[in-house]
């Protein structure tokens, strides 16, 4: 007997559950747009190229596009949508409205998630490309621009809006890390 | 996309007994690779064996004083661990080196060995391609082969392996773990891809039907000075045109110890075991890197448009061990 080529399964998106059955060609990105209505994160190249469909997966960004639905049962997805408290924005979302960080605004969902990620993965000492000495011993490398630029290197922004992108991850990371203090 | 069956593996011998040697099934790890070649069309599987919940995500000591490395651990996992970057930096620079900080969280260890080459006829299915398609045609050796092998290629085949992580693994003497139905089984890097002769389309020497379960680091005291240098067309998140991983270790000036591996000049990671022997007992400055460098790339074999490989990889080997030299002499 040939396989079962769909699944019944549930997705935990941003807190919620919610059930559905999908092909299993579905892609997580596929599920969210056109399945659960969540719009937010967005389809650039469809081929993990541009970052436009980051969304966070147990916490790590990661692309949906290259993600398929059934595969992500059992972890929790936070997109674009569950990023905000309430009517309080996320300190990224807010850097990069009040420092102007995009254009068209089509790659800023995947840029903010991706963002978030960057500073969690600094804060916990990752090193980068760039980082001149990986040793753990060095400590984690200051987050300069060039090491905002590398982390931030799988989100494409047509527009060039990249200046404005470093300066808003710099300013949330600051805060981030101030109210940790 | 052609439909298929799904299953979760939740440990090892159930994801081999899933997978059962059937030739239409595969693996899924991260699937970075494998759902964007099945998007278009290069990978037609009938089922998909989920194995990213195996019990195979830890980065833990080996018996010999080495590290041993789950299949399923992340690339960003992989190059964050402290003992991979204090014992094997060249292996934590590689992986940070390669892809984007999404596609790193999501793939792994294993998969990255089995990534298939970028060469753009191989992802274009109307194209002729000896390894997607045997026997049709290397389209590559008459058109655009800019980024493709200067060494050990052949008539039928002139792809590159794309794997930063690789290169650093050829140079560190790593050995690749596997599980098939008959049991365990384990191959030295050096072993685990094929020569691509007349065969392309086989790459690597594992069994069919055989599921990656980690990579064993040997102990290297050589290691601990080591480094990973990409070359690209870009600053960032962009295939290698050209990459060195170096280990060397200097006592009096001249060369003790050495490990040196090339990536993006070959269908697969290049070990450059011909530079090793010309640089052992040699003195360490860059005039006798150089020909060292020499030596190993007489073999290249460049086409009308990768010439310029040759000359890079030289000025790589160079560069990169005579940092490593600079660093063990302070």
């Amino acid at each position: 007997m040939p396989p079962s080529t769909s699944s019944d399964l549930t997705l935990s998106v941003n807190g919620e559950k919610y059930t559905l059955t999908v092909d299993h060609r579905t892609t997580l990105l596929d599920a969210l747009r056109e399945r659960l209505e969540m719009t937010g994160t967005k389809k650039g190249c469809d081929q993990g190229q541009c970052g436009a469909c980051t969304i966070l997966l147990d916490g790590r960004r990661s692309l949906a596009c290259l993600q398929l639905a059934v595969a992500a049962e059992g972890r929790e997805v936070t997109t674009i949508e569950g990023v905000a408290e309430g009517e309080r924005l996320h300190p990224v979302q807010q850097a990069f409205l009040d420092l102007d960080g995009f254009q068209c605004g089509y790659c800023t969902p995947g840029q903010i998630c991706s963002a978030i990620a960057v500073i969690e993965e600094h804060a916990a000492g990752w090193p980068s490309a760039v980082t001149g000495d990986v040793r753990p011993e060095a400590g984690p490398p200051p987050l300069t621009p060039e090491e905002i630029r590398e982390r931030m290197s799988g989100n494409l922004c047509r527009c060039g809006a990249y200046v404005s992108i470093v300066q808003a991850v710099a300013r949330a990371a600051e805060e981030t890390k101030g109210a940790a203090a | 996309m052609r439909e298929f069956g799904y299953q979760r593996a939740y440990d090892v011998s159930g994801a081999v007994a899933l997978l059962d040697g059937d030739g239409e099934a595969r693996f899924l790890g991260g699937g970075t690779n494998l759902v964007d070649l099945m998007k278009t069309g290069v990978e037609r599987p009938a089922r998909l064996v989920d194995v990213r919940e195996l019990p195979l995500n830890r980065v833990e000591p080996a018996e010999d004083g080495g590290l041993r490395i789950g299949a399923t651990v992340t690339n960003s996992d992989l190059a964050a661990h402290p003992e991979v970057r204090r014992r094997y930096p060249a292996l934590a620079q590689a992986v940070l080196a390669g892809a984007s900080g999404q596609l790193r969280n999501m793939a792994t260890v294993g998969g990255n060995l089995l990534q298939r080459t970028r060469c753009g006829y191989f992802a274009d299915v109307t194209s002729p391609c000896n390894k997607r398609d045997p026997g049709s045609g290397c389209p590559a050796i008459t058109g655009e082969h800019h980024n493709h092998a200067v060494l050990g290629a052949s008539g039928h085949c002139v792809a590159t392996h794309p794997s930063d992580m690789g290169v650093a693994l050829a140079a560190l003497d790593a050995s690749v773990s596997y599980e098939t139905a008959a049991g365990a089984g384990e191959l030295p890097l050096a072993d685990f891809y094929l020569p691509v002769g007349e065969t392309p389309h086989l790459e690597t020497a594992l069994p069919p039907g055989a599921l990656i379960t980690g990579v064993t680091l040997p102990a290297n005291d050589t290691a601990a000075n080591s480094r990973y240098r990409k070359v690209r067309e870009r600053a960032s998140y962009a295939f290698a045109i050209g990459s060195v991983a170096a280990a060397l270790d200097v006592r009096d000036g001249h060369v003790h110890d050495v490990r040196l591996a090339f990536g993006a000049v070959a269908s697969r990671p290049w070990r450059a075991r011909t530079a090793e022997s010309a640089l052992t007992g040699g003195p360490a400055d860059a005039e006798h890197f150089a020909a060292a460098a020499d030596a190993e790339l007489a073999a290249a074999r460049p086409l009308p448009h990768n010439g310029y490989k040759v000359t890079l990889m030289r000025n790589l080997v160079v560069a990169v061990l005579s940092e490593l030299a600079e660093e063990t002499a302070r």
